[in-house]
């Protein structure tokens, strides 16, 4: 674990509750660097298991960041940097001898553009289960993909055209078939960043149906923009601002009583 | 007046007209009660400018253009009758002797009165013609400007005028280049069909014996003159594959390495030494190919006992890979990098690895637009001459070796038309014949690859 080197003591002290009991994962004191520019600054939190834990702060608060540390995907970005602790079940995710790729699969993500693959709805959901060698025959594999269709949702609307085009669906068909293809690798936690703000309301609702079914069987952190979003879908609410972690809690704790005064004046829409 | 000088002066008076159009604007926006100018002062004054200037020099372009001709025929009609009613083709060289007069040369005959005479008079009219056209061209400037300068009023809407006249200007532009494409084809298209009138096109199109050379006279031997362009195009076509089967995997290899591999430090080295390869004169990749690719894979091929014809097509044909490396790798470095980058995050988020990724997202998405430029770098292979000239052979060989000699399209083109040629032979014409072909075949290659990348654009836009 690091501590800021120019003064040795952590600049901020977050409200509320972070730590959880029986944690699926746990940060300690990270923070990002891009180059020069302190991103993300001593953030300690835990991540609850079958929870929705929210994220929200304005923009460039950097919540969208910490989200790509979870699982590593700000690896694939130069001059990126990243210290600190993150546990994913007791391992720390970003010891040396650890490997991106099945910890990718263990900890999925759902991006703010849907991106389905040029391929087939089908080749799109059986992507991963292929990679990872997880079925045996053809069988099984179309049983990966019906069962992570179904549990996205979109099972009823493509299951009579799974050769179609991803593209080809709309654009929150399109999210919910990004959101099949990482359940279908079977994933503990998934990270989910602004999945609804690129969709129109009655698709944002399916979404938000959906995210509070999978709660049952993942880990999610979603990053929203909407603080309805938030209070609708989640069970804890973090509140991010200027790359400080300023407050944990129980979402609707957070949103009656907020206890610091810039989660306050961001949720009485004082600005953000 | 010479020319140059009447062009100077009416840039002169164009200059002036901008002025005075300009201060004409600005005199009668300032009169008590005139409404607002329409167009800022400044159109007013291009407006005035441009009507002084381009009709003067459309005048200009269109009388130097037809004066030749004019004076000649005028000159004509003064010959006596028994030289004004002699073929045309020997009518030309007399007119060849008045001209040679006037400007002073050597005659080819001894000069006669009348040719002497003759010449002064083209001499004469050329003076007046010159005359005539200074006075013409500046009066109809000044008309022209000066109808515009009485015209400049707060209603007048200058700027929509000068746009106008920009954007014809514009369209004469892009028309011109249309129009030399089309001038260019229909030149190579008329001297094929006059090919096609002595040699039918389906033995020219399906014929397996290429030989252009003649008999000039009835006995000489051995020239009957064959002219099926089978092997030829089997020449180009063999040394494309080749050039090809270099260029194409090397290509893609190294654009996937540069895009999806490579860090900015290397990049930034790698990309433009690769790309100095595009920069090297073809004629020098030719030394390369004749002076050590050659030698060396025929002595390679004796080393193991094969038989490798010195001027082999894998020899032109390896250095025709090299030379469209960077060609490919430069075209599919676009594509790769045109893949949206959200496809690959969502790869990597599933727990693909970079391979993974590149092999089974980046590649397919990009496909479309990887063939097109392979296919572009293909009707570059085709087209090329200058390391076919210099490495490839000149007998047409009817052969799938790669290792034996074998001609293209190109190389005899430039062998067909190099030297002393008279341009009524079949030998001669059937380089026409050939180029046409190479045209058409080209021009589908593009316009397929064309339509392969627009249809890929498409797909994320």
């Amino acid at each position: 674990m690091e501590t800021n080197e120019s003064t040795g003591q952590k600049g901020f002290q977050t409200v509320g509750e972070t730590k959880v009991e029986n944690p699926r994962m746990t940060c300690r004191d990270v923070n990002v660097y891009y180059g020069d520019k302190h991103a993300i600054k001593h953030v300690g939190i835990d991540i609850g298991r079958n929870q929705v834990i929210a994220m929200i702060g304005p923009s460039g608060c950097g919540k969208s960041t910490f989200i790509r540390c979870l699982n590593r995907m700000n690896d694939t970005i130069p001059r990126c940097r990243v210290t600190g602790e993150i546990l994913l079940d007791d391992t720390n995710i970003y010891d040396r001898d650890i490997d991106v790729v099945p910890l990718r699969a263990q900890v999925g993500m759902v991006f703010q553009k849907p991106n389905p693959f040029p391929k087939s709805i089908y080749d799109n959901v059986a992507y991963g289960p292929r990679i990872h060698g997880l079925a045996q025959n053809k069988a099984e594999l179309d049983e990966y993909v019906e069962t992570s269709l179904k549990r996205a949702g979109l099972w009823e609307e493509v299951k009579d055209r799974l050769d179609h085009s991803g593209t080809s669906l709309s654009g929150g068909q399109q999210q919910r078939l990004c959101i099949a293809r990482t359940i279908a690798v079977s994933p503990e936690v998934i990270l989910m960043d602004e999945p609804c703000s690129a969709l129109d309301p009655i698709a944002t609702a399916k979404i938000e149906g959906l995210i509070d079914e999978l709660r049952t069987h993942y880990t999610i952190v979603i990053v929203t923009h909407s603080m309805q979003q938030a209070a609708r879908v989640s069970q804890r609410t973090a509140y991010f601002h200027m790359g400080d972690l300023v407050e944990v809690g129980i979402t609707d704790k957070v949103f009656t009583n907020p206890r610091h005064k810039l989660t306050e004046d961001y949720i009485t829409g004082r600005f953000g | 007046m010479t020319p140059s000088f009447l062009i100077i002066l009416l840039l002169a008076l164009s200059v002036f007209g901008y002025h005075a159009g300009r201060r004409r604007a600005l005199s009668v926006a300032g009169e008590a009660d005139a409404p607002k100018l329409h167009s800022r002062p400044v159109y007013y004054g291009i407006l005035t400018a441009l009507w002084c200037g381009i009709p003067a020099m459309i005048l200009f372009v269109f009388w130097l253009a037809f004066e030749p001709a004019i004076i000649t025929n005028i000159v004509v009609a003064e010959f006596p009758a028994e030289i004004k009613n002699l073929q045309e083709s020997r009518l030309n060289l007399v007119i060849n002797d008045v001209k040679n007069l006037v400007e002073g040369n050597i005659v080819s005959s001894e000069t006669k009165t009348w040719l002497q005479s003759a010449a002064d008079h083209y001499k004469d009219l050329q003076v007046v013609s010159k005359a005539a056209l200074a006075v013409i061209a500046l009066s109809l400037a000044i008309i022209c400007a000066l109808v515009v300068w009485r015209k400049i009023s707060p209603q007048l809407r200058a700027r929509n005028h000068v746009e106008r006249i920009f954007k014809y200007f514009l369209i004469a532009c892009s028309t011109f280049a249309i129009f030399t494409t089309i001038g260019i084809v229909l030149s190579v298209l008329f001297e094929a069909v006059r090919f096609f009138k002595v040699i039918p096109i389906t033995d020219f199109l399906f014929g397996l014996d290429w030989s252009p050379q003649m008999a000039i006279r009835a006995d000489q031997v051995g020239s009957s003159g064959a002219f099926g362009a089978i092997p030829v195009f089997m020449g180009t076509l063999m040394i494309s594959a080749i050039a090809m089967l270099v260029a194409a995997p090397l290509g893609l290899m190294a654009a996937i390495y540069l895009s999806e591999y490579a860090d900015i430090k290397i990049r930034a080295v790698v990309k433009p030494l690769l790309e100095i390869l595009a920069g090297i004169p073809t004629v020098v990749y030719g030394f390369f190919a004749a002076l050590t690719v050659a030698p060396f894979i025929r002595n390679t091929g004796s080393l193991i006992g094969m038989d490798v014809s010195s001027e082999s097509a894998l020899a032109a044909g390896l250095v025709m890979g090299i030379m469209i490396i960077p060609f490919v790798s430069s075209l599919s470095d676009d594509v790769i990098n045109a893949v949206p980058q959200s496809m690959r995050d969502g790869s990597y988020a599933l727990g693909a690895t970079n391979s993974e990724t590149i092999k089974q997202v980046v590649i397919p998405a990009a496909l479309p637009g990887i063939v097109g430029g392979i296919l572009l770098a293909v009707s570059r292979a085709i087209g090329e001459t200058m390391i076919v000239v210099m490495a490839a052979g000149l007998t047409a060989n009817l052969t799938l070796n790669p290792l034996k000699t074998v001609t293209t399209v190109t190389v005899q083109i430039v062998t067909l038309l190099v030297g002393d040629q008279e341009f009524d032979s079949p030998k001669t014409l059937a380089a026409f014949a050939l180029g046409l072909m190479l045209f058409i075949v080209t021009l589908v290659l593009n316009i397929i690859a064309l339509f392969v990348v627009r249809k890929y654009r498409e797909q994320y836009e």
